[in-house]
């Protein structure tokens, strides 16, 4: 099998300058929706639901969401974004006839996806943070959580859209993952509430242990329990790597 | 020396032969021609020397490295101008042309004075900061060529380079191409323009059905194939066998074409005098590399 090499930072590289040049478009989305989220949940939803686990909802929503807008994303940037330049603009054709390999260009692309996921949330964390909702400083740990978030949600998004037929087939990839996975994970609500065998389910989205960690970060209040979640999000992340690796080869080199 | 040289190289896909056994020796500063019908395998064989698709079975040796093993050192000296435009959409002239040269790891500073450079090149530099999408298709060719320029490449490899263009841009394109050929750069191109063949080609290898029919330089594959000068006969349906008959009688090398017959490897006038008056118009002209096309690969439609 092959990997990638040093290489992949020229198409990070690419992918920065596009986002940059394109920032009037980009920075304004990234940016509003998960505030409107964040105070129509926390504020409005708030005011009904009162105190979760001992704390407002606003400061129990806050992690979840962070954790939920790192998942979206890279999850954006590596369907609809990777499916465009590889199929559409056919960015890719012209890359692998330099000296980047498909490896080098899979892995730039996902890099670049737990990017957005790192930028995003940074800046939810900033703005939680202006409003006193972060309590320790372990918080700064939620942005390495949400690079690896995007590691893992890009890499399953860049897998998606190597095996794909059509820009149509993401319809399916949002409505019966992604927007499940973001209910279902105890963004919203602690997974307590739903029926035992959903919370079963609930542990296998990837989301869950993601939340855990940022929810339990935010707050300082660390404990052993933390380290499966984080040991399956890294394993998820190098395994779905590993494979979008191979399937995107197989779907371009032919 | 040879730049590329392919040992038996075969691409199959499932059933499809795409390129069939084929053997290919490029020579340095040479302009070498593909010519085939659509589906001759000419695409699938760029694929595979540009080391973006691997080969069934064969070997591809370019300039001097195993493409199985070496293919970033390949890649690094290859210029590559695909058929289908791929320009980078999101960026614009100048930082495609950037953002191409960073691939190859020029230095940031080289890189823009490299592109600047390549632009006025191609006459292209007022178009510096517009966007992909409001060039012209013969602008956007030029810049396709220009980005297979930018790492100065020993070996320009372009598949239908002037297809969609008005005859300006075309022969613009052909003279860069004729330019970069008097500095060396050796010249690999697939095309089924015979014109753009005949003109700007050292050598033609003409393909179908993923074999090469036949390889020479424009000039001698016209002799060997179609001779200097070639007749071209219309006669009434009635009379259309009685002529193919009295050609057969005597010993001519022709072709029937519904109504028209193309007589091949004439010297003389002398023998059409004998067909008498059944001929309803007579035409002579100068054989052409498109009658040589014709020939090998048929004039029925592949698909």
């Amino acid at each position: 099998m092959k990997s990638f090499s040093w290489r992949f930072i020229r198409v990070w590289q690419r992918n920065r300058d596009v986002f940059f040049r394109l920032w009037r478009s980009e920075i304004p989305v990234m940016v509003a929706e998960p505030i409107i989220i964040l105070l129509a949940m926390g504020l409005g939803l708030g005011t009904y639901v009162g105190v979760v686990n001992g704390q407002s909802y606003i400061e129990f929503v806050t992690p979840g969401v962070i954790a939920g807008y790192a998942m979206f994303s890279a999850s954006f940037e590596c369907t609809y974004g990777t499916f465009i330049r590889m199929e559409h603009q056919r960015t890719y054709d012209a890359i692998i006839v330099t000296p980047l390999n498909i490896e080098d260009v899979t892995a730039g692309e996902i890099f670049w996806g737990a990017t957005r996921s790192l930028l995003t949330g940074s800046f939810i964390l900033a703005v939680a943070a202006a409003f006193q909702l972060v309590h320790s400083p372990w918080a700064l740990l939620i942005l390495p959580v949400s690079f690896l978030t995007g590691i893992m949600f890009a890499a399953i998004a860049v897998l998606y859209s190597s095996l794909v037929p059509s820009i149509y087939s993401f319809n399916y990839y949002f409505s019966l993952f992604i927007t499940p996975v973001f209910f279902f994970s105890g963004v919203f609500f602690p997974l307590s509430s739903f029926p035992e065998i959903i919370q079963k389910l609930s542990w296998i989205a990837p989301l869950t242990p993601v939340v855990q960690l940022n929810r339990a970060l935010i707050s300082g209040t660390l404990t052993t329990d933390l380290l499966p979640a984080l040991a399956y999000i890294t394993g998820l992340a190098f395994v779905f790597f590993a494979i979008s690796l191979r399937t995107m080869r197989r779907r371009l080199i032919v | 020396m040879s730049i590329i040289k392919t040992n038996n190289l075969t691409k199959k896909f499932r059933e499809l032969v795409a390129v069939d056994d084929v053997n290919l020796e490029v020579i340095s500063g040479e302009c070498f021609g593909l010519l085939g019908p659509n589906g001759a395998g000419k695409t699938s064989l760029l694929r595979m020397i540009v080391a973006a698709s691997p080969p069934t079975s064969g070997d591809i040796w370019v300039l001097g490295h195993n493409l199985r093993t070496d293919s970033r050192q390949v890649k690094a000296n290859l210029g590559v101008v695909p058929q289908l435009d791929n320009l980078d959409e999101d960026l614009t002239v100048i930082q495609n042309l950037v953002t191409f040269a960073r691939y190859f790891d020029l230095p940031k500073e080289e890189a823009k004075q490299r592109s600047r450079e390549i632009l006025s090149l191609f006459e292209l530099e007022n178009k510096h900061d517009s966007r992909i999408n409001e060039l012209s298709g013969g602008m956007k060719r030029r810049l396709l060529i220009a980005r297979g320029m930018i790492n100065q490449p020993r070996l320009l490899i372009l598949d239908e380079p002037t297809i969609g263009l008005d005859p300006q841009a075309k022969h613009l394109v052909w003279r860069k191409l004729a330019e970069l050929k008097s500095q060396g750069v050796t010249q690999l191109l697939c095309t089924h323009n015979m014109e753009e063949a005949a003109d700007i080609c050292d050598r033609v290898a003409i393909m179908n059905l993923g074999k090469i029919l036949s390889l020479d330089t424009p000039q001698k594959l016209v002799i060997r194939h179609v001779g200097k000068t070639v007749y071209v006969i219309e006669v009434t349906s009635e009379e259309k066998n009685n002529v193919k008959e009295k050609l057969k009688n005597l010993g001519l090398d022709f072709e029937v074409v519904d109504n028209r017959i193309h007589l091949f490897h004439i010297d003389s006038d002398v023998v059409i005098k004998d067909l008498g008056t059944s001929l309803i118009s007579l035409q002579r002209r100068p054989g052409t590399l498109e009658d040589v096309f014709l020939r090998l690969t048929g004039r029925t439609l592949i698909e």
